[in-house]
């Protein structure tokens, strides 16, 4: 009796395990297909930027960071030495520890052969779908199925995308001048628009793209990393605020 | 892959997971105070928006174009309509990137 109860609910398990994660795949087709361009510019980009065929492949394999890893072809164009590029790198990602953060009490029960590879996995993309998530299932127990799917199904998508778009840099010359790099900040406003729910989220975005624009000069993407810090504790403070008023 | 290449590679490779695995590794051991936990919930959107609002208003990376003629600029409203009425993600992307594709053909052809 017990032992059939035990298979019932293993088998159960199981199947929500795979639902979770096919669902994570399904949440993220619309990243994915937002993301092609994106990869389809990095590999095309990588060549005239002075990257070689097999690094660009490594880049996208190992770093798996879409907007640090353009802003190294960047700064590769520019002659700048690979110290700096680590170091810019290391600026532009530092994003991801607030990530981190947030995701980590869903992560933590799960033991190192999970965390590492959903930490190396984690993107803008998956991230926002991962926390949306858990907070909406409150802590779906097979979460991490879910991040799975998403993480996996980016990862793919990203090393088709970066080799094919080394293979169409060779065939066509130009794609860049095509306005490709519109796709970016486009998935990145049907990403954000769900979000703006309540005044302090309005009142944090309008605040993080202010400091954006005004901070933009600034070096090393300080700028990006301000803006964000301002619209936060923007957001916190309207928040206190309008709670204590309807108190 | 010249020896520059793989530095280059390792060292991203190597601080990018670093920040992304940090707070995993620390979680458990390190308490987050309550206002960082409410805190953490404004970290897209805000983070996001300081990625689209350059990237729109400041596309050459020089000057801001604060104008009809900015193709960015109109794609990126049209997105954000679409988004606020349809929420679709998808939806939003492809009317954005038309809209945009469409603007500058008009702006190079008039």
């Amino acid at each position: 009796m017990s032992e059939i109860a035990l298979n019932t609910s293993q088998k159960t398990t199981g199947s929500l395990a795979r639902a979770e994660f096919w669902s994570g795949v399904r949440d993220t087709i619309p990243l994915v297909i937002g993301g092609i361009p994106f990869g389809l510019i990095f590999g095309t980009l990588a060549a005239p930027s002075g990257l070689s065929f097999a690094a660009t492949l490594a880049m996208s394999a190992f770093v798996f960071a879409g907007s640090a890893q353009f802003i190294a072809l960047g700064l590769l164009a520019a002659g700048t030495a690979w110290p700096i590029i680590v170091l810019t790198t290391f600026m532009v990602n530092v994003r991801h520890a607030l990530y981190s953060a947030t995701l980590a009490p869903y992560v933590k029960r799960l033991p190192q052969r999970w965390q590492i590879p959903l930490a190396f996995w984690l993107t803008d993309e998956t991230f926002v779908l991962v926390a949306n998530h858990y907070r909406q299932s409150d802590g779906s127990p097979h979460g991490h199925w879910y991040y799975f799917g998403s993480a996996i199904f980016m990862y793919l998508d990203w090393q088709l995308c970066t080799f094919l778009g080394l293979t169409l840099g060779r065939l066509i010359p130009n794609v860049a001048a095509w306005g490709l790099d519109f796709a970016m900040p486009v998935t990145f406003i049907g990403m954000v628009v769900p979000y703006l729910k309540d005044r302090p989220m309005l009142v944090s975005v309008i605040v993080s793209g202010l400091v954006a624009l005004i901070a933009f000069p600034l070096p090393n993407q300080l700028g990006l990393m301000l803006a964000a810090l301002a619209g936060i504790a923007a957001g916190l403070i309207a928040e206190t605020r309008l709670k204590k008023k309807s108190e | 892959m010249v020896m520059n290449e793989v530095y280059l590679i390792s060292g991203m490779a190597l601080v990018t997971f670093t920040i992304r695995y940090s707070m995993y590794a620390l979680a458990g051991r390190v308490e987050f105070p309550s206002w960082l936990d409410r805190a953490l919930r404004y970290v897209p959107p805000a983070v996001l928006t300081a990625l689209i609002v350059p990237a729109v208003l400041i596309p050459t990376g020089e000057t801001m174009q604060f104008s009809y003629t900015n193709s960015y600029l109109i794609g990126a409203v049209v997105a954000l309509l679409v988004s606020w009425r349809s929420n679709n993600l998808l939806l939003t992307i492809v009317l954005g990137m038309l809209a945009f594709w469409a603007w500058q053909w008009l702006i190079i052809s008039l």
